[in-house]
């Protein structure tokens, strides 16, 4: 693992912000512009993995092990959100025989 | 080589991830955000985050996709009835996801320039050292996410449950 540390040096700790931010936009947009409630639930899993990433670019900069701690946890809580998530999906799909979102608009008025 | 390992895996990070959001068939979407997981289980490696890399490995790619396809096979979508936006609504959404990602970066480009990133202990993301940390200081959050896992798990088979009447 020597010389995969000594790969590291040098990239600046702003590109990793950039990239961490380019892909949480990505989930944005993907939020924004599906109406699949499947996709929808990926562009969050996107957003999560972003800071995650952020998260231990920045744990690795201030050489504190907190931050993958804490990466840690946010992977079990996506985990379990998931796994909510998805069979709220199903029960949805198994009463209006769609995943379309729009579908779901009772709640919005 | 260098740094232009991490550029090659951020550029195909990015390249998945706006294939995820812009495939047609659900099922090519998760296809996608596998490989979109992959690159970022590189990321891991790059910054010598091994234990978050397998975690990622077997949580992610593993279980979480798994999940979504398993559903996603189970609900038998296919790409004719897929729901689609209007255009105008994509178009709204692409510019104003396009004007967050200015504001993150110009906002970004006003504080002071960074230095760059460097591995001040090499076993700092090793499972040794996390593992002291996550029974020491994080004892407690620790244990109560095996309550959320529990909890997630009994909310998923009572919401899927058929209700007998």
């Amino acid at each position: 693992m020597g010389t995969m540390t000594q790969t590291l040096q040098g990239v600046p700790l702003n590109h990793y912000i950039w990239l961490s931010a380019i892909i949480f936009t990505i989930g944005v947009i993907g939020v924004l512009t599906r109406r699949n409630a499947i996709v929808i639930f990926m562009s969050v899993e996107l957003m999560l993995n972003a800071v995650n990433l952020l998260l231990t670019a920045f744990s690795v900069h201030s050489n504190d092990p907190s931050g993958q701690v804490f990466v840690f946890f946010i992977m079990a809580l996506a985990a379990a959100e998931v796994a909510v998530g998805l069979s709220i999906i199903v029960m949805v799909y198994r009463n209006t025989q769609s995943t379309d979102i729009n579908v779901l608009n009772r709640l919005k008025w | 080589m260098g740094t232009s390992v991490f550029y090659l895996v951020a550029f195909l990070s990015i390249f998945f991830s706006l294939m995820v959001i812009f495939a047609k068939n659900p099922v090519h979407s998760v296809l996608y955000l596998i490989v979109t997981f992959f690159t970022f289980t590189v990321h891991y490696i790059l910054l010598n985050a091994q234990f978050l890399a397998v975690v990622n490995f077997i949580v992610y790619m593993g279980a979480i996709m798994v999940l979504f396809l398993f559903v996603l096979m189970l609900l038998n979508l296919n790409k004719e009835n897929e729901p689609l936006k209007s255009g105008l609504l994509k178009v709204v959404g692409v510019v104003a996801g396009c004007c967050l990602v200015v504001t993150l970066i110009g906002s970004l480009k006003a504080t002071a320039v960074s230095d760059p990133l460097v591995l001040q202990n090499p076993n700092l993301g090793l499972v040794k050292n996390l593992g002291k940390e996550l029974f020491g200081p994080f004892m407690l959050p620790f244990e109560l996410s095996s309550i959320l896992l529990l909890t997630a798990m009994v909310g998923a088979v009572l919401l899927t449950k058929k209700e007998k009447v």
